[in-house]
């Protein structure tokens, strides 16, 4: 007769029933748990307690964001950049992240992310360098503490938290915010980089703009989690679940999970409720995988136009200041019009220039190549210049 | 090149691991932004023990144990980094590295090129490498090739006791990163090195003749060294004086150091652990052959692992090149340099 043939009768309650004695929960998950409606401010009584200050700030951010966006897409039909993934209809999440961080914080952008790093003082010409073929980052990162513009999905989720860390061992009170869409919550880095930040209590915070599709793939079929906020729990961290197009809310709920992290009580979860009204990027046929209604619906709750509302019942929304607002918009898209429109001028030795610090013999070599190559070029010469990556005498002076 | 001022006393046998070990305390006592970090390092010193007593001297701030995650190890050590530190990370295990790829490749052997030289990685990622310890799978590859493979990283192995110790501390000074390949096989060789006695700091980049000949060259490195060492004394019964060169450095490779022996001795054989097919024998031998083809006697022959998954270790003896292997290949070197002598009378 096995255990499991024994009669019920038979069975007497072990002493050794229930959980484990050393068990028991680590952390209390009630208090991480994001609210059931994402948080909003705008159209509630709340935003009676807005600042109107921060407000109009907002405001022409988000109309410069929409104007930069919209600029940034028609350079693209002019063949001026590769690629631009624009960020039209998520601009209140891109201002508020730039917005909620102080000067000696660091911003970890993706790659539709653009908007967040000149939001945040960036050079709109330099911001777009990648998206051009340039040379792949723009910008010294340090100027405002921007990392380059991630397009791996999520890797520089770990970077933020690192960078967090040891800004902290330093005794620096810097914090990172790091960007990531919901596609890029499933992947590897995102649970490492989540996991790494709340064991070290590290000062950083993560915004999730989950805009409702990975290219093509809705969210039903990138999670089954209840809200992405939600996963927050799973790692010991607090997750908040916004409005992503009520730019005050948003700057809310960012700069209370800067602040906590500054003072030392650890990552945050933000997930930012959005969508991308336009394509994933110019290359991509969004009318294949969802209806016009869809895109409709959320059109009809623009983050432009929300705060417009608020701005208006306050008498903010003057016709001086929206034409203000408007051609500062319009000097920022001209501006980057005429810039991009230069034709960048690359030195092609550059190739070689920091790939080590120490340049290595093989690549001396090949950098002599390159030389001969181009002074053929320049004499109008096409001779065979093979033999250039020689011998190894030639490699070391 | 620089010595340490540590005090010179009298030189007893240590192995290649607490080698190692002093290299990482020497580097962090001179220099606080030097930070150890990964699974096992602290408080357990390592699997190996490579880190014993780092987290007791430096804290745990400094020596740090983490999650069981080397994708999260490299990308955190990426951000600290960026931000002024020099870190060194531990893979415990050659196959365990893998899940970091996307970051080695993705970020850290990049990140200078990208960032115009704004954000460098002067990251250090040991990585205890190759079979002969009869390691469970997963425990015993040579994954050097994938390294050397990806431009941006530095791929540096030493050999010996000495070099243990020169090499880590160059690696963790250089600016850029370098994935350094520990020979687990050779953790427990000893050597007539104190830990206490000065030792130099070894350049990267150049390699070393360990043993002078004039009749063809072993070009090596790492675990195969001994091995080479062991064939070269015993090819000298059949008339064969080898000269034996340990590369130590993949990236950036001595073409300098290897051409000069290869043409001085007019016959190469390449050793490693590794596979030989997309192996790093490959490119060592077509180098060989583009440089010093006039000088050659024979082809550049490779005498590597077999191109299958790493084996079981009851089987692994049979897989790793060893002295009978290197002397019958050294032997065909002789047999083509007849064959050519012969067809041109």
């Amino acid at each position: 007769m096995t255990v499991l043939e024994q009669p019920g009768s038979s069975r007497k309650k072990s002493s050794l029933a229930g959980p484990p004695p050393a068990w028991r929960p680590r952390v209390d998950p009630a208090p991480l748990l994001p609210d059931e409606e994402p948080y909003r401010l705008l159209g509630t009584d709340a935003a009676a307690r807005l600042d109107s200050g921060l407000l109009t700030r907002l405001y022409a951010q988000l109309v410069r964001g929409r104007r930069y966006n919209a600029q940034a897409t028609a350079l693209t039909r002019q063949g001026r950049l590769a690629v631009y993934p624009s960020s039209t209809g998520q601009e209140a999440c891109e201002v508020a992240a730039a917005l909620a961080l102080e000067d000696r914080d660091w911003l970890f952008p993706s790659y539709r992310d653009t908007l967040a790093a000149v939001a945040r003082g960036l050079d709109p010409v330099q911001a777009l360098t990648l998206l051009r073929g340039d040379w792949h980052n723009g910008y010294d990162p340090h100027e405002h503490r921007i990392a380059p513009l991630c397009t791996p999905l999520a890797t520089q989720l770990p970077h933020a938290v690192g960078l967090a860390h040891a800004a902290r061992l330093k005794g620096d009170e810097v914090v990172a915010l790091a960007m990531v869409g919901d596609g890029g919550t499933s992947e590897g880095d995102f649970h490492e980089a989540l996991n790494f930040a709340a064991v070290w209590q590290a000062p950083v915070v993560f915004l999730v703009q989950n805009n409702g599709f990975a290219i093509s793939v809705p969210l039903a079929k990138q999670t089954a989690a209840p809200s992405l906020a939600h996963k927050a729990v799973g790692y010991g961290m607090p997750g908040r679940l916004v409005d992503g197009n009520d730019a005050p809310a948003m700057h809310e709920v960012l700069t209370e999970a800067v602040q906590r992290a500054r003072r030392g009580g650890g990552p945050t979860l933000v997930e930012a409720v959005t969508y991308r009204i336009e394509a994933h990027t110019n290359a991509d046929d969004a009318t294949r995988y969802r209806s016009d209604a869809e895109v409709e619906t959320w059109r009809s709750h623009d983050p432009i136009a929300l705060l417009e509302h608020e701005l208006a019942a306050r008498d903010l929304l003057t016709d001086e200041f929206v034409a203000a607002t408007r051609d500062g918009a319009e000097q920022l898209a001209a501006g980057l019009r005429e810039r991009m429109n230069a034709d960048p001028e690359l030195d092609p030795m550059d190739l070689f220039t920091h790939v080590f610090a120490e340049q290595t013999g093989q690549l001396r070599s090949q950098a002599a190549l390159l030389r001969a190559e181009l002074d053929a070029e320049a004499n109008g010469h096409t001779e065979d210049t093979a033999g250039a990556d020689g011998s190894a005498e030639e490699a070391r002076p | 090149m620089t010595t340490t001022a540590a005090p010179a006393t009298a030189r007893k046998p240590a192995t290649m691991a607490q080698a190692l070990t002093r290299a990482l305390r020497d580097a962090m006592a001179d220099d606080p932004s030097v930070h150890v970090m990964g699974e096992d390092v602290g408080t357990l010193g390592g699997v190996f023990r490579v880190t014993d007593g780092l987290a007791k001297e430096f804290g745990e701030d400094r020596c740090t144990d983490t999650a069981l995650a080397e994708a999260g190890i490299l990308g955190t050590a990426v951000g600290m980094a960026m931000y002024g530190l020099r870190p060194v990370v531990e893979m415990q295990f050659d196959a365990f590295a893998y899940p970091a790829f996307e970051q080695l490749i993705s970020h850290v052997a990049r990140m200078r090129n990208r960032t115009r030289g704004a954000l460098t990685m002067p990251l250090t990622i040991r990585i205890p490498y190759g079979g002969g310890i009869g390691g469970v799978e997963h425990h015993s590859d040579s994954s050097e090739a994938y390294y050397l493979a990806t431009p941006g990283l530095q791929v540096v192995t030493p050999a010996t006791v000495e070099d243990a110790y020169g090499l880590l501390r160059a690696a963790i000074a250089s600016d850029d990163p370098v994935v350094f390949l520990e020979p687990k096989r050779l953790y427990w060789s000893k050597a007539d090195w104190s830990p206490d006695a000065p030792t130099e700091v070894a350049p990267l980049g150049r390699a070393a003749v360990r043993r002078r000949g004039s009749s063809a060259t072993l070009i090596t490195y790492g675990p195969s060294l001994p091995v080479c060492m062991e064939a070269a004394d015993a090819a000298g019964a059949e008339g064969w004086d080898l000269e034996v060169v340990d590369l130590r450095s993949l990236m950036p490779f001595d073409d300098e150091t290897v051409c000069a022996s290869v043409r001085r001795t007019g016959r190469a054989v390449v050793v490693h652990e590794s596979n030989g097919f997309g192996g790093p024998g490959g490119e060592i031998a077509a180098r060989i052959t583009e440089r010093c083809f006039h000088h050659l006697e024979a082809p550049v022959l490779r005498v590597a692992g077999f191109d299958i998954p790493y084996p079981p270790p009851m089987l692994e003896r049979h897989h790793l090149p060893g002295v009978d292997r290197i002397l019958d290949t050294v032997a065909r070197l002789q047999w083509e340099s007849d064959w050519t002598e012969g067809r041109g009378e």
